[in-house]
């Protein structure tokens, strides 16, 4: 093998990770910020997909389809990861993504999935996340939870500016309909306060300041396998509860498209598959149950999923938010 | 002359950075956007909250500024440079810091419920003036404080001498400063308060809070209506301006004359009633804004010695660098500009949604550049940017009282710009200058801004990586990040406001 | 010759008019009651101040347009003819170099020698705050000194100090102006520091500029606006 005499003089932590050649060809990949830090799953997708390539795959974090958007068809991105339903309608009208050509039966998901452009890699259910040593018992509904006392203390993220907020307004409306506005009502009184993104609301709930926090049925996986805590449970209720999966999308006007296809069918593969659970922290969308790291077989999750398509859920998005502002701006 | 040249390019460079990305948003989306009718509710919370702010901000200041000028003990300078700093936390880790003070399960309502005290619910309106008062009471304080050492020790002396009461003195010496001071304070205030999001929305308690930057963050990453984005940015910076024009319309610019820079002790507020009352604001003052640091400190400890991990030392190295330059490119962008008309225009910069402007700078640069090569330089660029109203703010009062003192001397000694600059007009501005450098790195090492659209792994900022490290879980390795910044922010903070106080007895 | 002709200045509720010509290496009062405009009139001459109307001269060059910096004037105001933060020294070289630029040898040198004729010897040092205020007023007269500006302009700087040292500054003043051959013009309120002082004395009165008269002239016998203001007095 060449290897330039420079990458030796790297310390040696640089080699394990992105040991390219020069002249390997580049896959430009966006994805989430949180995909890039050194505990998000970024580096090991980087390690995993270069160690079979032959090329040189480089992560460009931050904010996804308004920058691909912007840029166009002179966008540099050769795959999009880390996209979220609430955003496919606009992807796919903006005529940038391509479709993926993978096949679509090793899918573990708990729906059917037949999106031919935009491809799920990991997924989750909101659900409200709570303390076993603070709360001895978690509301067992939906139904109870908005009859809970008022001093049960939630916090949620906001749908204008957060994707698991949005969901939440899409899951009230996916289990009371017509009665979301009154369910709201009765919401509103717990509700501790409203946070623009997930993290702050999830900061809130580790330092104490609300019971219950609006999170994922897979936050409890984090606490049990990174920390050995298994206090930190979803709440789960028999109406059901929203799904939320993570996509994939090759783009349209990517120079590399062969590796490009390759990314996307390793993006389902056992490799990917078998990490992404721990990697974020998320349920693997092609791995069946037994084959989950042992923190996520303790997870409790629902029997029922809810789920509108994009075109569904675009219908609903404006009435379903304001149903919940103006409950809670009363 | 030369020194009109410079302030014109300053001026201009100014309007561009500021215009320039508004109008690339503008082009690109075609057209100004339509006005939805939340989006009235939206701007009458928005000016409420920021008026509120603004006003309790600097009303608050002016015993604290006070008392912090005529008391000398132990720790004040310390404690002065201290109180610095809240202004310069990121928002999320002061929002964790204030509602671990204030918050439900607060250390204050503990404390109630031990002595079976009411419960205080620290969200709503009431919430979101609190938390900017947090943030900007230490800049509305530093800024009179400032003014108020600058008043010649002599007028004192004077005042002494003829025997006035406290509240004599007061109006003779004491409210013309404020009135010279206060409205510029009060409207740079609230036009940060105006950009105000996450802080308005966590402690505002949901939708009742919201704000135009939310309707703007919305429009842009939610809906891509880049004309609505636009349209709503125009209208901040349209409030922006007037609050900066009725501000400046409200403060004279006479200052108090030559001093002859005679250390002369101080002879009013000598009563104990005077005493005592000084001391109850500098304790309030203190224990409002040190206690929530304290929290983010003993919080961030654990995470800290557990050993940030190397992306936080880079993030951290890139902060600092990005930090040094933006303070570096703000002091000799605000030099020209320490005039109404500058500060007027730097006023109206900041009102703009950084979003927005972020969003404008990318796509003005793309043609020519990668923009994820730029990074680091537009966060520089943008960053000393936001930080100039701070620095005028602090710099222009000083600046034209050497104009008004030393004007004629200068021209009857025929000084060259550059011998004027280099031999009166820094040193005396020596003070208020390492103030300015300070505030501005250590805002700049808190700022996120506009690296959203231009991140790239290898060139994180700090609290992009807080904000990284939450989002994986690492709540505990993000309160170590957060310490990191604080300590950071405050290090260069602390050592600039010292660099230009050090020796400057004159 | 300094010539104002037809001068017409606005001030704060009227306009102050006149005529006036003074030679080189003549030493000047004017007098006249507080707010009658004196100061203005030396701002007229500095450059201070626009005129509305007429014109100023300088031996045959016009100057009524050229700004403060261009005009062959020093001035010494009522306070702050020296910059607080700058050492005695730095004060002085700023006379000498006014770009900033470091001393030569021969400033040090010119620096100290003009300390010394005020009576600052080794003082060069100091910084304002430190001296007292005859102090002051001598580091600023040797800055004057080190300009060696045909006309000298004194706005009352000697009125804080006692009438001992006052003399003894306006001695020092007339030094300085002799050896410089300068027109020294000189408001006052003091009719002692006139009679002291000055050969000629120029009454500001009633919105007029007065023509100058010999000081002794003048005092023999008084015009009826300064009788009024001295009696009012």
């Amino acid at each position: 093998m060449k290897t330039p005499m420079k990458a030796f003089t790297f310390a040696a932590g640089c080699l394990s990770a992105s040991f390219a050649l020069a002249d390997a060809p580049v896959l430009t990949v966006y994805a989430p910020d949180y995909f890039v830090s050194e505990w998000g799953p970024g580096p090991k997708i980087e390690e995993l997909f270069e160690a079979k390539c032959n090329c040189d795959l480089q992560f460009k974090p931050g904010d996804l389809l308004p920058r691909v958007l912007l840029e166009g068809d002179k966008t540099e991105a050769d795959i999009v990861i880390g996209l979220n339903t609430d955003v496919t309608k606009k992807a796919r009208e903006s005529g940038l993504f391509a479709t993926h050509n993978v096949a679509l039966d090793g899918l573990t998901l708990p729906l059917d999935w037949t999106d031919d452009t935009f491809l799920p890699f990991n997924y989750g259910h909101t659900a409200f996340i709570y303390d076993t040593t603070k709360i001895e018992t978690a509301p067992a509904s939906f139904d109870d939870l908005l009859n809970a006392p008022d001093d049960l203390r939630l916090v949620i993220q906001d749908p204008r500016s957060s994707i698991s907020g949005l969901a939440l307004v899409l899951w009230v409306n996916a289990v009371y309909g017509d009665k979301a506005a009154d369910a709201w009502a009765k919401l509103a009184p717990k509700i501790v306060t409203v946070t623009r993104g997930w993290s702050e609301s999830y900061g809130m709930f580790t330092d104490g300041e609300a019971d219950m926090v609006l999170s994922y049925t897979t936050s409890p996986a984090y606490h049990i396998i990174a920390e050995g805590d298994e206090t930190k449970k979803a709440a789960i209720f028999p109406e059901g509860h929203y799904f939320m999966v993570e996509l994939a999308a090759k783009v349209a006007s990517t120079d590399q498209p062969e590796l490009a296809d390759k990314f996307m069918e390793f993006v389902l593969g056992q490799d990917f598959q078998g990490m992404i659970a721990t990697g974020n922290w998320s349920i693997p969308a092609a791995l069946p149950k037994d084959q989950w790291p042992d923190g996520f077989q303790k997870l409790d999750l629902p029997e029922k999923v809810l789920f509108y398509d994009e075109t569904e859920a675009a219908a609903l998005r404006d009435t379903a938010i304001e149903a919940w502002r103006s409950a809670l701006s009363q | 002359m030369a020194q009109r040249a410079l302030s014109i390019s300053a001026g201009l460079a100014l309007a561009i950075l500021t215009l320039g990305p508004i109008a690339a948003v503008l082009i690109r989306a075609g057209g100004l956007g339509s006005f939805r009718p939340g989006d009235f509710e939206a701007l009458q919370f928005t000016v409420w909250q920021a008026l509120l702010s603004g006003f309790f901000s600097t009303l608050l200041a002016i015993p604290v500024a006070r008392a912090l000028a005529r008391r000398q003990f132990f720790g004040r300078r310390l404690l002065i440079s201290l109180l610095g700093a809240p202004f310069i936390l990121p928002v999320i880790v002061a929002v964790m810091g204030l509602i671990a003070v204030f918050g439900q399960n607060g250390i204050l309502n503990s404390g109630l419920a031990a002595f079976g005290g009411p419960r205080l619910d620290i969200y709503g309106l009431h919430g979101v003036v609190l938390a900017h008062v947090f943030f900007n009471l230490p800049l509305a304080t530093r800024m009179l404080l400032q003014a108020w050492l600058a008043i010649p020790a002599e007028r004192f002396r004077l005042a002494a001498s003829l025997g006035l009461t406290p509240w004599g003195q007061f109006l003779t010496l004491e409210w013309p400063l404020i009135r010279r001071i206060a409205p510029g304070a009060f409207a740079v205030i609230f036009v940060i308060c105006l950009t105000s999001f996450a802080v308005a929305l966590t402690l505002g308690g949901g939708p009742r809070a919201t704000t135009v930057e939310l309707a703007i963050y919305q429009a842009m990453r939610f809906d891509f209506d880049l004309g609505r984005a636009a349209m709503l940015a125009l209208m901040q910076l349209g409030l922006a301006t007037v609050a900066g024009l009725i501000a400046l319309k409200l403060a004279p610019s006479q200052g108090f004359g030559v001093g002859r820079g005679r250390q002369v002790p101080r002879w009013d507020g000598r009563s104990t009633m005077a005493r005592t009352f000084d001391m109850i604001w500098i304790f309030l003052a203190a224990a409002f804004l040190l206690v929530p640091l304290a929290l983010v400190v003993l919080k961030g400890m654990p995470g800290l010695f557990a050993g940030a991990g190397q992306g936080t030392w880079t993030a951290a190295k890139h902060s600092v660098l990005v930090a040094l330059a933006s303070t570096a490119l703000s002091m000799v962008w605000a030099l020209p500009l320490a005039n109404r008309k500058g500060e007027l225009l730097s006023v109206a910069a900041i009102a703009i949604s950084p979003l927005v402007i972020g969003t404008g700078l990318f796509l003005i640069l793309r043609p020519f550049v990668n923009p994820f090569t730029m990074a680091l330089p537009v966060t520089t660029v943008v960053n000393a940017m936001m930080a100039l109203p701070f620095a005028l703010r602090i710099l222009r009062p000083e600046a034209e009282a050497v104009e008004h003192d030393f004007g004629r001397l200068r021209q009857t000694l025929r000084l060259t710009t550059w011998a004027w600059f280099t031999r009166v007009w820094l040193p005396r501005l020596r003070r208020p200058m390492g103030f300015a450098a300070g505030l501005t790195a250590a805002l700049a090492m808190g700022d996120l801004g506009v690296i959203a659209l231009f991140a790239d792994p290898d060139r994180a900022t700090l609290p992009l990586q807080v904000y990284r490290l939450m989002g994986a879980y690492q709540m505990e390795a993000a309160a170590g990040a957060a310490l990191l910044l604080l300590i950071l922010s405050f290090g260069l903070f602390w050592l600039f406001d010292r660099g230009g106080r050090a020796g400057a007895d004159t | 010759m300094l010539t104002l002709e037809n001068l017409n200045v606005d001030m704060d509720n009227s306009a102050l008019t006149g005529t006036l010509s003074l030679a080189p290496g003549r030493r000047v009062a004017i007098l006249g009651p507080s707010g009658a405009g004196k100061s203005t009139l030396l701002d007229v001459v500095a450059g201070f101040r626009p005129l509305r109307a007429g014109q100023v001269g300088w031996c045959g060059a016009d100057l009524t347009h050229s700004p403060p910096n261009k005009r062959p004037v020093s001035i010494l105001f009522q306070d702050g003819n020296l910059f607080p933060h700058l050492t005695v020294f730095r004060n002085l070289l700023l006379a000498l170099k006014p770009n900033g630029q470091r001393a030569s040898e021969e400033d040090s040198v010119r620096i100290e020698g003009a300390l010394k004729r005020v009576g600052l010897a080794g003082m060069s040092g100091r910084k304002p705050g430190t001296l007292s205020g005859g102090q002051q007023s001598r580091a600023a007269l040797a800055r004057v000194m080190l300009q060696a500006r045909p006309i000298i302009l004194l706005d009352e700087p000697f009125s804080a100090l006692g009438p001992a040292l006052k003399a003894e500054m306006l001695g020092l003043v007339r030094d300085v102006a002799g050896n410089l051959g300068a027109l020294v013009v000189m408001v006052t309120h003091d009719p002692d520091d006139a009679r002291r002082f000055a050969e000629d004395v120029v009454l500001v009165a009633d919105d007029k500029v007065h023509l100058p008269v010999a000081t002794a002239a003048f005092f023999a016998n008084p015009p009826e606006a300064y009788q009024e203001y001295v009696g009012t007095q």
